[in-house]
């Protein structure tokens, strides 16, 4: 198990250094998005209109915080689990988005996008959501306000702590890992 | 007789929610310490790490240690001795919730109607299960439930037949179709017997004994573990990335059932197994 630093927005080259199971530590710019803001991205693009946000080489945190208390930048913020954004994420790659970090296995029609567009999937330790909350530095909320905690906000980050589940090799640590561990 | 007041509920009901969401129980923490020992996979104790970490921030800063702080599952026991004046012991329950939740800064994670889906806000309704007992205390559990875990829940009527390994294998079943999902290492809940609903309420209230505590019937002391083990061997690991502690716990309930009948639910609860209790 590797460790590595990464600045984000992610280069080709960032993601194409990166195997399963490497422990990440994300700093940078990142934007949140769970079910409904993907579903309002996802339509701009079937409509051919202009996203709020500029995908290339960006990550998506699949977060709903919890409410900011007074004085504090977020809430407990850790990663729901990926599976429901799985219909509306190829369409996302495709335009150029690089990294997503939530938890639990995709579909197979994600990892193969995964490969196809050079990306990387991180899980973040679902529930350490205090711990996450620390390493977010500043919050701003870019788009869909009328969301509330789904709302699409823009995140500066510092040394967020992430493991590499599928690379852009195809490999899937949850696969490999149980695998591994079985007896 | 003894009267409890409204108001008494309801600020019961609201520390709790908050207490149960900012401090992680000692048993889950001490647990979560021991598999940091047990665990073969390097990432697998990476995460164990976190989530002590994680738990010691979330109570020194009194903040949430998972931004899902869940449904709001309350039970009460009430002495048959007892006597609720002011108002509404539910209504004072949901009140307790509403403040809690507002207040101590949870997240509000209940929508209206299940199909509708609009948020109500307050994270009410709680989910309220109630016994009458003897004495003249009231006894207030609040265990706020998330949705990952709750979603990898499962229910089955087995028949007869299907006996021990059948349950056995179900409840290995459920645990490997949620992987990674339910925010493992996981305590694992379980409810042999009674009927259809009586069984999912057995296998949740197992999930309010500690962690690490044995079952005082030897036979179902044996059962757990067994589960235990063989949960472990599953290979899933911390957080599903692969490793040996998929499980800190199982605990089985029974109660006795049917001729005809074997039902048995699983209820997964995440390491954010989280429930506080008082006594009025
Ligand atoms: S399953 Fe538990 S730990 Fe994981 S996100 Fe849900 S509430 Fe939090």
């Amino acid at each position: 198990m590797a460790e590595k630093y990464l600045k984000a927005p992610l280069t080709d080259q960032d993601v194409s250094e990166l195997t399963i199971g490497d422990q990440v530590y994300i700093s940078g710019i990142i934007y949140t998005a769970r079910d409904a803001a993907h579903k309002r991205l996802v339509e701009l693009l079937d409509k051919g209109e202009e996203l709020p946000l500029e995908l290339e080489g960006q990550i998506l945190f699949y977060v709903g915080p919890s409410p900011a208390k007074p004085g504090a930048v977020i809430g407990s913020a850790g990663p729901t689990t990926s599976y429901r954004m799985d219909a509306y994420t190829p369409a996302l790659l495709d335009k150029g988005l690089k990294g997503m970090i939530g938890k639990g296995s995709r579909s197979q029609e994600v990892k193969e996008s995964i490969v196809k567009n050079k990306a990387v999937y991180f899980a973040a330790v679902g529930g350490a959501a205090a711990l996450t909350a620390q390493r977010i530095k500043k919050a701003e909320v870019i788009a869909y306000p009328d969301l509330g905690p789904e709302a699409i906000h823009k995140l500066e980050v510092e040394n967020l702590p992430v493991i590499v589940v599928n690379d852009s090799f195809g490999r899937d640590l949850y696969q490999e890992g149980m695998k591994k561990y079985q007896s | 007789m003894k009267e409890i007041t409204y108001e008494q509920v309801v600020e019961t009901v609201s520390e709790l929610c908050m207490s149960a969401n900012y401090y992680l129980g000692e048993d889950v923490i001490q647990s979560l310490k021991e598999g940091i020992a047990k665990e073969k996979s390097e990432t697998g104790v990476k995460v164990l790490e976190q989530l002590v970490e994680n738990a010691a921030i979330a109570s020194a800063n009194q903040v949430p240690m998972c931004q899902d702080t869940g449904v709001a599952v309350v039970f009460l026991e009430v002495g048959q001795e007892v006597h609720i004046t002011g108002g509404d012991l539910y209504q004072a329950v949901n009140e307790g919730v509403a403040k809690g939740y507002v207040e101590g800064y949870l997240r509000k994670s209940m929508v209206n109607d299940p199909l509708i889906r609009k948020n109500t806000n307050d994270n009410t309704p709680a989910v309220i299960h109630t016994k009458i007992v003897p004495g003249d205390n009231l006894t207030i559990t609040v265990a706020p439930k998330g949705g990952g875990s709750e979603n990898m829940s499962a229910i089955k009527m087995l028949p007869p037949s299907a006996g021990r390994q059948g349950v056995i294998d179900f409840v290995l079943e459920t645990v490997k179709n949620a992987g990674p999902n339910p925010c493992p290492p996981i305590v694992v809940g379980v409810g042999i017997g009674g009927n259809f609903e009586k069984a999912a309420l057995l296998a949740k209230e197992a999930l309010l004994r500690p962690v690490g505590s044995v079952n005082p019937n030897e036979e179902l002391a044996e059962l757990e573990k067994e589960l235990l083990e063989s949960i472990n061997k599953l290979g899933i690991g911390p957080q599903g990335f692969g490793g040996v502690v998929t499980a800190l716990d199982v605990h089985v309930n029974t109660f006795p059932c049917h001729i005809a009948s074997l039902p048995v639910a699983v209820n997964i609860n995440c390491h954010a197994a989280r429930h506080k209790t008082k006594t009025i």
